[in-house]
Formats: structure tokens, sequence, C-alpha cells
């Protein structure tokens, strides 16, 4: 195995660094020795050693991680490395500065202005309208308002009246936009390579249906992602009603089989648990990262968990979070009390406990080890009886999600009534969630129609195998070619289909194995619908016409119909029309239309919550599954590109995840124990072999991460996924089969190579100096103000300073970040991308630290090695009062504003560095190279026209959002009258599901901003150095059981055991 | 030998220490010149058009408002360039055969926008907004000129930032009353200095530090 070093980059000066020798360590890693766990291990344990730290080389002190933390910079950011010589260098730059002498004497180019033929009615150029529409993921719609500029999407931001985003996205929604426009998205229709016309699609299709109309369609199969699109099945239903015989597959590349097999066998039907978590005190998690990657309620769990993080009002408002994984998740990080278990021992675990609180037919023993665990979140579950819920994971077999069910059902109110469950058909009379009482509620699913999809597909692929299929349409982009379990060996059984017919954005893996490809239209120019978890529906309506040609599906759909040749406006509003929700009065169903359109949803769509009753013998008719010994390797969705499908999207590609911070990568991730037990540091390849299937892929160490366990990603190593997804990372669907695809047993060998993982850990390192204060609720009950006292260095009465004091006069812009309620999850930075036209730079330029996040999530481990506490906090530009940066600008290219904004002023700036040098927080990012994209037309098109593109040498950071503060004034200014509280929200509040972010005028003592700072957990970082920044963080509280051991963070001073105070700047 | 330099060379070379002098005052003289003339800033340069709209015609001779044209001068950053359909509304009726107006027709019949050229022209690190200027007293006239004696629309201003900055810094010495915002050749009723100052707290104008503050137009 060679190591790869190749790198996609936007730019064209990629500097490819030249490959290593095999077995030689490679340049990004440095040339330090191997970490040694034993000593990192035994240095967190010793007192007074690191009691928050960043990443094994933090403890370690390794000097590349001293570099990050002494420097802006680390050493190798600054230099020109590339393989050019001194005399190409010194001849470029001549006749660089020969031609900046001449460019600076010419006018401006000419400009041309387009005004409209005709100007739409509510179009006023220069001011963004925002329309109504839902994002589908995985089935499950997100509603979504979508900022338009002249008619080009430009940002994604949450429908408030949306059940499922309650006002905030998801990162893939974020990232979604960036999608549309990508210059690597399918633009023609082919046949076998040559461009056809659409009508030469419909010619081909109908001639493969006449040639099945003697079997009815039999020989016909239509695979599709999960359809939660009312419309969409419908048609579906219409074509099968056609073709009796031919056969409809769903199929999800990480299917949500587990579950839907789990409610069938507790209730008999397919029915999804709705969770109220705001009535929760205590949530035990099984392996259910419902924070962050599992389903689309996780937005609306988000916001209702972080509501009862909040100790302000009161502190009794603690929930109290349990999860037992194997995999360290963003869920897990925000654990109260958390274990690490094998995936495996996870079924014994929740049987252990559900014995415990009373589920009939369970019995169990508790895994070894993980006894008092147990014991203590029994006890705790069934103390706090009625205000529990327990969560199952995707990832978990039946017997889990029946358990859970058999638990909520056991712990549950004992007043719930009992009603049978409906059908969950559409009826708006009815008033939803009437029977929502308990934490739990259970709906019908949210796709039209449940199946368990592996084994769809695995009649898919024995039908195909026997001869029995004849003509195959896929839709969408579930990608079988190549995320169908390996063992399926899809690719091969589909060239045995005589007619294949696919469509989807991408000229991906499947489309090359397709004799049609037809171009997807992407939901940003697609009319469609789609409900989302609690069964409401969305209209999807199209904000662009399809850039590229491409057709929605209801469009791919209609050619199987006996309506051939239908556009998907008509398709969907005659569905709706004959709805009962709808009106057969084209009048009036014009005005309702309308309405649906505007507020994003169909109020009263939503299904009415059912409480079946669990099966009495449910929990004992499953049989309990052995745990595996020995290693078990994990299959999960990527945290950032999903299931694949987002491998070509640079905004979430460069995204860092949320726990690991690796970028433009997947690893195997495993517990710091695992890898000392098999000799390996990050980036050591291994070779993983699970039932008989090989993947050699570089390790990455989570602390965390179960013991003898390891977790891969799925969705990289894509071969057709467009320039920048191509070759990225490792393809571990070629290791996933159909008989255990979540987990099973694995073998690891080590190969002796090693690869460049590139990640942002260590970036931007601020290290000992309890910039993280976190306490028990035990302690902030006894001292509300710990986080004041855990103040770092020496502490002054009053601070002085050499500057005037800043007059607060006016509107006075500050921020509050609340690490109680912020899960980590990672929008507010892509949203931040999205705002504020950060270019993407590649991971070779990752690697030297030139990423270019204004805002970045800072992930903190506390405590021990294995078992650490997670800690998130956001880390903006600070906006200090005393700012360092402004002082030492030698062109005053960063100056104060009087509103107390730190301005960048990047017309002025002539890139000295000097001020990020300056800047303790490390928030000032550097374009050392053009990284922004200038030439691609479409992604000139996606750009915020409100925010300057940045070119080379120019630096730049977090602004507050001041185009939003400026828009804001200038409207309330018109309308002579202040800028209200809340008037303002920055793209990284307005994202956040936890509300974690607070943005507002620190001068008015009623703004919500002003309310958080003046509570007691309020504190500013590095406080100290008298910068006052504007930003500050309300320190966490923490529910640890206190029966159960827990990392104690001890207020007080750290300090690693080299000073701090050493030069160590680049100047 | 000889002396090299005959004794005249003093006062020569005295002579070029000053001449050096003058000439570097005099070269940056010659650069600032430039940079603040029309070749650079494209003041005062009539620029071609696809249509050869007259403004002196329209906005002078006609009196037409300048809102009728530019719609969202009160409510957008941008005044708006009337689509083909405002040009059409009169001239549908009246000059409906000209040739000069084919350009418009075409646009209007087959549905594809006329291209003109921008004649003030910003950088695109600057982000002005007309509403505000408009809604705060600054007259079209004040930044744009006697729009209504134009033939052909030019840029009367450098549009450099100390042009901005002469306004931003003092006000008081070019708002006028707000039903006055549209009107050319205004000439306030009172003395500006009587009248600015009054207007300037009327319309709750922000002060210096605020009005110069980077970000209030560079983002």
């Amino acid at each position: 195995m060679t190591p790869k070093n190749t790198a996609t980059d936007y730019t064209d000066n990629t500097d490819q660094i030249p490959s290593p020798e095999p077995g030689a360590r490679s340049p990004l890693r440095g040339m330090s020795p191997p970490i040694d766990i034993k000593a990192v291990r035994a240095r967190l344990a010793q007192p007074g050693g690191p009691q928050v730290w960043s990443s094994l080389e933090a403890v370690a002190e390794t000097p590349e991680f001293k570099d990050y933390l002494h420097r802006e910079f680390p050493s190798n950011a600054s230099e020109w490395l590339d393989p050019v010589g001194r005399r190409s260098f010194l001849k470029l730059m001549s006749a660089s500065m020969a031609l900046a002498g001449v460019t600076a004497c010419t006018v401006q180019p000419t400009e041309l202005i387009v005004p409209y033929v005709r100007q739409p009615e509510e179009e006023i150029p220069g001011k963004p309208l925002f329309f109504a529409t839902a994002m589908t993921l995985g089935g499950v719609a997100t509603g979504v308002l979508v900022e338009s500029h002249e008619g080009r999407p430009t940002k994604i931001e949450g429908n408030p009246d949306h059940p499922a985003s309650q006002g905030a996205t998801d990162l893939y929604a974020q990232g979604s936009v960036l999608t549309l426009y990508d210059p690597d998205r399918s633009q023609t229709i082919t046949q076998l390579g040559e461009i056809r016309p659409w009508n030469a699609v419909i010619a081909a299709v109908r001639g493969g249906l006449s040639a099945q109309s003697g079997s009815k369609g039999a020989g016909l199969r239509i695979l599709t992602e999960t359809v939660s699109s009312p419309t969409l099945a419908a048609q579906i239903q219409q074509v099968l009603a056609l073709q009796p015989n031919a056969k409809w597959i769903q199929w999800e590349p990480m299917p949500r089989d587990n579950a839907r097999a789990g409610a069938r066998a507790a209730f008999g039907q397919y029915l999804e648990p709705l969770y109220d978590l705001t009535k929760a005190d205590v949530i035990l998690s099984l392996d259910a990262d419902f924070l962050a990657s599992e389903g689309a309620a996780t937005l609306r769990y988000s916001r209702q968990f972080a509501s009862r993080r909040r100790v302000e009002e009161s502190a009794d408002n603690l929930n109290r979070l349990y999860v037992v994984e194997s995999n360290h998740t963003v869920t897990g990080g925000r654990a109260d009390n958390r274990l690490p278990i094998k995936s495996s021992q996870i079924e014994a675990f929740a049987r252990a406990v559900a014995a415990q609180v009373g589920v009939a037919g369970s019995t169990g023993t508790a895994p070894a080890g993980t006894a008092a665990f147990v014991d203590a979140v029994a006890k705790d579950l069934v103390a706090h009886r009625g205000r529990v819920a327990v969560m199952a994971g995707d990832a978990q077999p039946p017997a889990v999600h029946v358990l859970a069910h058999a638990m909520n059902a056991a712990l549950g109110p004992p007043t719930l009534a009992r009603t049978p469950a409906s059908s969950g058909e559409v009826s708006p009379e009815r008033p939803p969630a009437a029977a929502a009482d308990g934490v739990v509620t259970y709906v019908p699913t949210p796709e039209a129609v449940p199946s368990e999809q592996h084994a769809a597909l695995r009649e898919l692929v024995d039908d195909i195998n026997g001869g029995r299929v004849q003509m195959l349409v896929i839709i969408g982009e579930s990608n079988p070619v190549f995320s169908a379990p390996a063992d399926l060996k899809f690719a091969e059984a589909m060239s045995k289909v005589s007619l294949r017919v696919h469509s989807g954005l991408f000229f991906d893996e499947t489309a090359t194995q397709s004799h049609w490809h037809v171009p997807a239209a992407h939901y940003l120019e697609a009319w469609s619908d789609a409900r989302t978890i609690d069964g409401t529906v969305s209209i999807v309506q199209p904000l662009i016409q399809p850039l590229y040609g491409g057709k929605s599906a209801h469009e791919v759909i209609a050619t199987l119909s006996d309506r051939p040749e239908r556009n998907g406006y008509d398709v969907v509003r005659e569905f709706w029309s004959a709805q009962p929700q709808g009106s057969t009065d084209a009048a009036v169903f014009e005005k309702t239309w309308r309405k649906w359109l505007h507020d994003g949803l169909i109020v009263g769509s939503a299904f009415t919550p059912v409480t079946p009753a669990v099966a009495g013998d449910a929990a004992s008719r499953t049989t309990a599954a052995q745990a595996a010994d020995g290693v078990e390797v994990n299959f999960r969705r990527d945290p950032t590109i999903y299931d694949g499908r987002f491998a070509n999207n640079g905004w979430l590609q460069e995204l860092p995840k949320p726990m690991t911070k690796l970028t433009w990568d997947n690893a195997a991730l495993m517990a710091p124990a695992t890898a000392e037990a098999l000799h390996l540091e990050n980036g050591d390849m291994i070779e993983v072999e699970h039932e008989g299937r090989k993947l050699v892929v570089p390790a990455w160490i989570l602390p965390g991460h179960a013991k003898d366990s390891i977790t891969i990603p799925v969705g990289y190593g894509r071969t057709r996924a467009g320039r920048l997804g191509t070759g990225t990372g490792f393809d571990t669907y070629t290791l996933r089969g159909s008989t255990s695809p979540w987990f099973g047993a694995a073998k690891i060998t080590k190969t002796g190579d090693d690869y460049d993982l590139v990640g942002t850990q260590d970036h931007w390192s601020i290290e000992g100096r309890n910039i993280v204060r976190s306490a028990t609720l035990e302690d902030f009950k006894a001292k509300p103000a710990f986080a004041k006292e855990m103040e770092h260095g020496v502490k002054l009465d009053k601070r002085i300073s050499l500057y005037a004091d800043k007059a607060y006069r006016g509107d006075q812009w500050g921020m509050a970040i609340d690490m109680n309620a912020c899960t980590g999850c990672m929008s507010c930075v892509i949203a931040c991308v999205a705002e504020n036209n950060i270019p993407v730079v590649g991971k070779v330029q990752v690697g030297k630290n030139r990423e270019m996040h204004w805002l970045r999530i800072d992930r903190y481990f506390a405590g021990n090695l294995d078992t650490p506490d997670t800690y998130f906090q956001p880390m903006p530009c600070q906006q200090c009062e005393n700012a360092p940066c402004e002082v030492v600008c030698p062109v005053s290219a960063t100056v104060h504003s009087d509103e107390g904004l730190n301005d960048m002023v990047y017309n002025r700036c002539v890139g000295t560095r000097y001020c990020s040098n300056n800047c303790p927080w490390k928030v000032r990012r550097f374009n050392f190279l053009l990284f922004q994209d200038w030439n691609t037309p479409q992604f000139k098109l996606q750009r915020n026209p409100d925010v300057t593109v940045r070119s080379r040498g120019i630096m730049e950071k977090c602004t507050y959002c001041v185009q939003r503060i400026n828009a804001a004034r200038i409207q309330a200014k018109r309308e002579d009258r202040g800028i209200r509280d809340g008037e303002i929200v920055t793209a990284c509040q307005a994202v956040c599901p936890t509300e974690a972010i607070v943005f507002g005028n620190i001068n008015d003592p009623n703004s919500k901003v002003a309310k958080l700072k003046s509570s007691p957990r309020n504190y500013t970082m590095l406080e100290d150095l008298n910068t006052r920044p504007r930003t500050t963080y309300l320190a966490a509280v923490r529910n640890p059981n206190p029966g159960l051991p827990h990392n104690a963070m001890v207020g007080g001073h750290h300090e690693t055991t080299e000073s701090h105070d050493q030069p160590g700047g680049e100047h | 030998m000889s002396q090299v330099f005959p004794k005249k060379a003093n006062a020569w070379s005295k002579a070029s220490l000053l001449a050096i002098v003058f000439v570097l005052l005099s070269l940056g003289w010659v650069i600032l010149t430039i940079q603040r003339s029309d070749f650079v800033t494209s003041a005062n340069q009539f620029v071609e058009q696809p249509v050869q709209f007259s403004h002196q015609h329209h906005a002078g001779g006609i009196g037409i408002d300048c809102r009728y044209c530019h719609t969202s001068v009160e409510v957008s950053p941008s005044a708006g360039i009337p689509p083909t359909k405002t040009c059409i509304n009169c001239h549908s009726q009246i000059w409906s055969t000209s040739s000069y107006l084919e350009p418009v027709r075409a646009s209007f019949r087959d549905d594809k926008p006329l291209n003109w050229v921008r004649v003030h022209d910003l950088p695109d690190f600057v982000y002005f907004n007309h509403s505000i200027h408009v809604t705060k007293g600054v007259g079209c006239e004040t930044c744009h000129g006697r729009v209504d004696r134009m033939p052909l629309m030019m840029q009367t201003s450098s549009l450099q930032m100390e042009w901005c900055l002469d306004c931003h810094r003092d006000p008081s010495r070019y708002v006028r009353p707000l039903d006055q915002i549209t009107t050319m050749g205004y000439q306030p009723a009172v003395a500006q200095s009587e009248i600015g100052p009054r207007l300037v707290k009327e319309y709750k104008i922000a002060g210096v530090e605020h009005m110069t503050s980077c970000s209030v137009c560079h983002r």
C-alpha cells in the first residue's frame, strides 16, 4: 500500500507534497517520535496535570503542538514551501511588482447594469427575498427559508414555524446550497456517454415498458431513496397499479431498518417514537446520537435538550443524560454520565436496565464492569418515572429498540390512556398531539411506505441474478453501486439488467453502470413535497430554474405512468388539489396553495400521535445477541459528508468533524487503549478484516471511544464524486455487509504504512489557562459564581489601562455563548462559511494550518484518557475593547467602530500579519494564497453580495456579521426608531439548534445578551489580559450522577511544564 | 594637476540639491493630481450607452420625478435601474416608431434585457446604500450633480473616499429638507449654515464618530 498524498483543492496552486517512501514519516506529520500513551495517561493522572486538553499531542507536549501553541500560525504556515526556486520566485515577484504598478493607474473595468425587462412585483433590487421550502434527507423533511438575491439562492435559514426546524438548520442544509451550484453536477442527459434529448429518454422508457406489457411489469423495478413525499409515493403507486407485477424498492445507504423492525416487534406496526425532551428529567441514550446524526428530529431534540440545560431560572431544571455508546459522538460528548462499551454489549446492558426498571420478561446480566452503571441508571429512571426518555440508536439491533419502547412504556406516566393506533392518514380536522402528556408519543413513520430496506435490496439483487428483472429505474442520491452492502455485489448484478435508467445530481458510480443518465433537479430547483418527523407536510418550491436542465423525481417517474410528459409543478399541484386539505375549486385552492407555500408547511397535516401498547412479551421474544469477543468494527454515517452524497461539497469536506476535528478524510476511530495494545498512532495504516473482506484505512485515536472497538465512518473513497470528492478517504462500504450492517467482529493488523490525516484539533491552541470552566450541579448550587473564581493569572480588583475607558453610548454589540447549551454540532461554522463567503482551502492547506473558518469550535477533553468529559467552545472573534490587534497594525486596517466592533478593513490591509500575531484568541485568518475561486461562474452566483470577497494577502476575521447589523440599523433609522433586541441575528446564532449563541446590545440592560452576561455563570476568557472582550461565555454545569465516578474540574491555575510567557511569535 | 571642479561647481551643487527637493515635491504633486484627476476617477466623462437616454430631456425637460424610474431608491441599497417595461409605459404611445428607440422595443419584444453601462461605479468593497441617504436628507443632486442638464449621464463627483468623508464628517453642509430630495438646482431658503445643523438634529444623523467608522461602509 502506497500512502496516498493526493489532496484536492479549489486553487490552482495546490502545493502537492511529494510522496514519501513507503513507511517513511510524511512531511505533514512532523518528525517527532510516536506519542507514548502510557506517559500521557500518567501525566493526566498526576495531581496538577492538565485538566482540559485538546488532544494526546497536547498532553504529551509534542514539538508540533508547542509550535501551534506558541505561534499564531505554526512554522510551516508562513513559509514558502513550494518547490519553486528562489530565481523563479524573484522573477514572478518582479513581474507582479511591475504589473501591480501598472494596474494601479488604470481606471476600473467597465461594468454593465442589466435590469429586468419586466420586473417581478415583489422583487426589489438589492433586497433579498426569503422563500419557504423544505430539504429532505433520509426521507425526512426539514423546513427552511431560503435567502434569494435577485433570484439566486445564497443562504439557507431554518423555518421557525416548522416542527423539525424550529428556526435552526443542520450542517447539511447549510451545505446544500453549495451543491446546487456545484460545477461538477451532471449537466446533460446521456445514453452510454452520448448526449441525448429528454424525449429520447421518454421513448426509451416507453420502449422498455411496452416490452413489459405482457408480464404486467414483472421485469420492472424502481429503486428510490426513502420517499416521504406523498405525491411521489402516489405517483409510484399509480405506476404499480398499471404494472401490478413491478416492484418498488427504497434504499438509503444507512437505512433505519433496526428502528423499523423494533417498532414492528413491539407494536405490530411501523411507528416512529417522538420524544418531548422538555419533559424528560432523565434521558438514557442507547447508542442514539439524537443530537447530531440520527433522524431529522436532531434539531428539535437539540432545542428541547438545551431548554433543560439552562440553570438561570432554577437549578432543578437541569436534566441528566446517560449515554451508552461505542463511538464517541456529539451526544456522548454532552452526556452527564457516559459509558463507552462495545456496540454488541449494549443489548445486554439494555436488558439489565430493563430488568431492573420492571419490564416484563426482560432478564439479563450487565456486561462485565457495567453493573454499577446499570444500577445507577435504573435507580435514576425509576426515581423519575413519568419523566424519562429511553432512546435507541439506529445501529442497535431491533431487540434494543423493543427494550427502549418497553422501558418507555414501563416508565411512562401511569395515567397514560391507551388508544388504538390510527391509520395515520392525513386528516386536518383532528388536532395534533392531544395525547402528548407523556415524554414519548408515537406517530406513523414519515415515509409513505415504510420498509426494511436491506431485505428489499437483497431481494432485488436476487431477482436480478435470477433473470427476473429487465428494467431498472434508479432515482435519487442513494447511489447503490457505491453504497450497497459489499456482499450483495450490486454493481455486478446490476450489469445483468437490460435497461438501466439512472437519475441523480451527479454522474456518480451508479450512473456509470447505467445505460441512461438523467441529471436530477436539486431541491432548490424543483417542485415536490415531503413529510417531516411528526408527519407535517411541506411543499418544496424551487428558488431557481434548473441550472443544468435537471429533472425532478416526479418528472422521471411520470415517464413510467400513462401521462409521461408532465412537469413537477402540475404533478404536485394536482395531487394536493385532490386531497382533503385542497380544493377542486381553482380559486379556493389557489389561495390555500399560496398559504402553504408562504408558511412552508401545511398546517394541521401532522399525524395524530398514538400511544400503542407494547406487546406484553415483546421484550422476551427477541433473542439476546451474544456479545462478540475480540475487536469489533462499527459503521456509521460520516458527521459531515453523511453517507457519501455530500462528498463533493467543499464546505462539508473541510468542516472539521465534531469530535475528531478531522477534515477531508475518514479514519478508523479507536480508543487510546486499543491503539496502545496494537502499537498504533494517528495515521498508521491498519488492515481491517470483517466477514472475509478487507479494508486498509488509517487509524485515529479518539479518547472516550470504547475499547476493542473501532468506528469507520462511511461515504469516503468515492470514485465518481467530482473534483473534490473523488479519491478522498477510504471506501468503508467495501467492508460493510448486509447481515451486520452496523457492527461486527473484525481483525486488525498494522500494515506499517502511514497516511496524512489532517485534523484541526491542535490548531489555534490556547492551552492551560482555564478557558473552559465547568462545575457539577452540586458545586454550582454551592457556588454559582464558580466560573469567575476560576480566573487564570493575576487577579486585579480594578483593571487599569493606558487607553481611555470606552464610553458606552448607543448600541454596543456583544455576544454570550452558553457552553451548557452548545452541542458542538458545527452548524454555526458552516453557516458562517455560507454567510461570509469564506473560501475552501483544501486538505494540504488545512494541514498547514491555513484553514479560513472565521468561527471554530474548540473541542476539549477533560479528565482521564479513557472516559473523558467533552466540552465544546465556539470561538469567534472576541471583539475586544482594548484590542491587541488594533494597536499593532501599521496601516490602520483594523480599527474600532463606535459600536464596539473591531472592524477589519480589507482594502487597507497589506498583510503584515502583526494583528494575528498579537491576537491571544488566534481568531484571525490570513489568505496566504488566492483561496477564493474567482473564476467558476456558478460560485459567483452563490456568494453573499453583502460581503466583500477577499483576495490573496488579506487578513480577515469574524465581523459579528456586520452586514446584518448594518441592514438592521439602516432599516431602524429609516423607520426612525432604535434597533429592537433580537432584530439582528448573526449567521451562527440563526442556525444554532440549541440557541447557545446570543447576540445583542450589551448597553441595553433589558436585552437578552445583557441578561445572560449578568448571569453568575458568565465569564470572560483570558480576563487577566485586560483586553475586555465583547464575547463572553457561560460556564458549563454538568449533572453527573453522584453515585458514579466522574471527572471533577478543579478550579485554579494550571500551567504546562513550560512557561507560556516565552516569546514565540513570528516577528 | 588642476582641480577637477571649477569654483562655480559649488553653486551648481547647491542648486541641484534644491532642484532635487523641487523635483521630488513636484513629482508628489503630479502623482496626487493625477490620482484625483478625472482620468483616474472617470468623472466628467460621457459614457456611451446602448440607448442614448437623455436625463436632460426626461428629468429636466419633461420633469419626470427621479423615483418614477428609480423606484427602489427609498427602500433599498440600490436605487434601481428601470426595467424595459417602464420605458414602454410611455414609448408604446409616443415615439413608438422611432428608430432611435428600437433597442428598447427589441428588448421588450424579445424579453432580452438592455445592457446599460454603469456610470457610478464604486469599488466592490464599498457598500453604499441609497435608501438611508435619501431618508436622511441627502438630495440626488448632491452626489449625482445636475442630472437635468445631462444629455448623457456622467459622473460629476470623484466618488473617492475623501469625497464621501467630506460629507460624512459634516453632513450639515449638504443636507436638505426631505421634500426637496429630488429637486434639481435646490437653493436653501435660509442659509445652509443655519438650516443644515437644524436638519442634522431633526434627522437624528449620527455623530462623526459613527459616520466615519469603517464598517459603516466597508464590510
